[in-house]
């Protein structure tokens, strides 16, 4: 039944769009479409982006990981290097901090009618994109490939049963954001 | 305290859930960007568009993805009309109070940080979604790694916009 449901493209079209819709608006309700409220993430001020983040991890974490020992989801865990993952994470940073929204938030934006979001956000992403399809092949073998991560999971580097890490993970980050009201950010 | 920060993660968290289960996919938005390059290239270039490697890769059309970003906007777009909350604006107010409110300066920057993150989404193979969320809740060490990499150099560069440090 899955199997037919995933399979079907015009089905997952529509999955896709409705999926958006429901994140589209908790992004909203949440405040992270604001460009004020990523900022003020970036200078420590606001703590919004960072507890809409955590909160969705330590929720979706136990689900896809119980589904995932039931046989009835796979992960989908892309393999990471230094050249990819942290240069592209550095830059990428830098376009956050300049923009002020990420490529999910920057459409909630533009859907509650904040112009930079379309005419600069979007439209820097779709060329800055651009640019980056034109350099892969020259970017693969010399950067992307480069330092390439022996694990793709975090249990797997440590050798360990997923619940060992997911447990503590959670603990810890609920330690976090208590830690976070507490002190009254 | 405020609870909607936590009532919307925990949201997306069970989104998530329903995005492998019923798509086999994982929530991620920036793919769609590249897509969306790609077509538009096609349109012009025509089919040869199709041999770029990275375009091989990423196969463009309409897909799941793309479909998600779009129902992003749609559903911040009902949310803010139902709520009232919508509003055109060029100049957010933090923006605006620091460096003015000329919305040719906005979009300029708005345009540079776009090129930048559309550049690093693509590098680092994933944004604040695909990475950011479904990367580090799969216990990804890429996903872990790059939303450490993005904090790190957005606080860095935000704060020397901001004249912090």
């Amino acid at each position: 039944m899955l199997e037919e449901i995933r399979k079907n493209k015009k089905l997952q079209l529509i999955f896709g769009f409705i999926i958006g819709i429901f994140f589209g608006f908790f992004l909203y309700i949440s405040g992270v479409t604001h460009y004020n409220v990523i900022i003020g993430q970036l200078l420590l001020t606001d703590f919004t982006v960072l507890k809409v983040m955590m909160t969705a991890v330590i929720v979706g974490m136990p689900g896809i990981y119980i589904m995932k020992s039931r046989g009835i989801v796979n992960l989908h865990v892309k393999q990471g290097s230094a050249g990819s993952t942290i240069i592209g994470g550095l830059i990428f940073g830098a376009g956050f901090a300049i923009l002020g929204y990420c490529p999910g938030t920057v459409a909630g934006a533009v859907g509650q009618g904040s112009l930079d979001a379309l005419f600069g956000g979007v439209l820097g992403i779709l060329i800055g994109a651009g640019l980056f399809s034109s350099i892969y092949p020259s970017l693969y073998e010399k950067v992307l490939k480069k330092g390439e991560f022996m694990h793709l999971t975090i249990p797997e580097k440590l050798g360990v049963n997923p619940w060992f890490v997911i447990i503590p993970m959670i603990i810890f980050i609920i330690v976090i954001l208590g830690g976070l009201e507490y002190i009254g950010l | 305290m405020e609870w909607m920060p936590y009532l919307a993660g925990a949201g997306i968290g069970v989104l998530s859930w329903f995005a492998f289960l019923i798509s086999d996919k994982p929530l991620g938005c920036s793919t769609a960007y590249a897509n969306t390059t790609g077509m538009i290239e096609r349109f012009f270039r025509g089919k040869k568009t199709e041999d770029k490697e990275y375009y091989r890769k990423i196969k463009l059309g309409i897909d799941w993805q793309w479909m998600l970003v779009l129902g992003i906007a749609a559903g911040a777009f009902l949310t803010a009309i139902i709520t009232g909350g919508f509003a055109l604006e060029w100049v957010p107010s933090a923006f605006g109070n620091k460096f003015g409110y000329d919305p040719t300066l906005r979009w300029i920057v708005a345009l540079l940080g776009g090129i930048l993150m559309g550049l690093g989404a693509r590098w680092a193979g994933g944004c604040t979604s695909g990475h950011g969320i479904s990367g580090t809740l799969q216990l990804a060490i890429s996903g872990w790694i790059a939303v450490v990499a993005f904090f790190i150099s957005g606080i860095a560069v935000s704060m020397l916009l901001y004249g912090v440090i």
